[in-house]
């Protein structure tokens, strides 16, 4: 059965550093009336955060362009979908290594995809060389509740 | 929310209180102003208060990481004290653990070093 999609929200900002705390208040604000544990709130926080630095810092290496948030709920399901127009992932499978950064010189701990996969209950990532990158997660809000009660 | 940082020595240790957000934008913040702090002072340790610290992703363990580089050349210490929830859990998936001293606050963490 497929689930009716209750609510959607889209947001498209520049890929600046400023805009990692406007993301995160965009995701807070949207799951606000799923009524979201405090670790829920602070584990999708830190998905929307780590993937909209990784557009603003890779994708377009600090210099700015466009960065695109969708968040959609499906009852107590919900997706976040980040997508840049940057230059792209080569290996896919080397960026997603714990640890690994493409820029150690800035101090990068290399765990910010290994966050998003952790917090997350399902995780997507595609990606093509000049064109951009696409993530999209989804996280059950019930699951967890169920289990911390 | 952005960051706050208050900056306090006692000895040879540097003590940081961070509040608010902790992220990409704000850890440069912070990266410059601790490496001022280290040309200026001699400081041999560390101390991060995370207590009114309400967020914190990635870029704060790559903070952490370079400080901890930098303490480790003088034999210091990287200290953590008062952690909660999610930040707690993101600094065990990094295995920050392994290297960090944690403590419950400010003042064991004085304790440990011997700067009370």
């Amino acid at each position: 059965m497929k689930n009716k999609r209750d609510n959607y929200a889209e947001v498209t900002f520049e890929a600046i550093s400023e805009n990692e705390a406007f993301a995160r208040i965009v995701v807070a604000g949207f799951i606000m009336p799923l009524d979201p544990t405090i670790d829920q709130l602070n584990e999708l926080k830190t998905i929307v955060s780590e993937g909209v630095t990784n557009s603003v810092i890779h994708a377009y290496d600090s210099k700015g362009g466009k960065i695109k948030l969708i968040l959609e709920s499906y009852q107590n399901d919900v997706t976040v979908t980040i997508i840049d127009y940057g230059k792209g992932i080569e290996d896919i499978n080397k960026a997603r290594e714990l640890f690994y950064t493409s820029k150690p010189e800035e101090e990068r701990s290399g765990m910010g995809l290994t966050l998003m996969e952790v917090f997350s209950d399902e995780f997507y990532m595609s990606s093509k060389v000049g064109e951009g990158t696409v993530i999209k997660i989804k996280k059950s809000l019930e699951l967890s509740k169920e289990m911390s009660a | 929310m952005s960051l706050s940082v208050h900056f306090f020595l006692k000895s040879d240790t540097l003590f940081i209180r961070l509040s608010g957000e902790l992220d990409h934008h704000s850890s440069s913040q912070l990266r410059e102003r601790i490496n001022t702090l280290m040309e200026q002072y001699e400081i041999k340790n560390i101390v991060f208060n995370f207590k009114n610290l309400s967020f914190m992703d990635s870029s704060g363990i790559g903070v952490m990481l370079g400080r901890y580089n930098q303490v480790k050349k003088n034999k210091g210490l990287l200290l953590a004290c008062d952690l909660n929830g999610s930040i707690e859990k993101i600094i065990k998936l990094s295995g920050l653990y392994k290297i960090l001293v944690i403590t419950k606050d400010e003042e064991q963490a004085s304790n440990y070093l011997g700067v009370a």
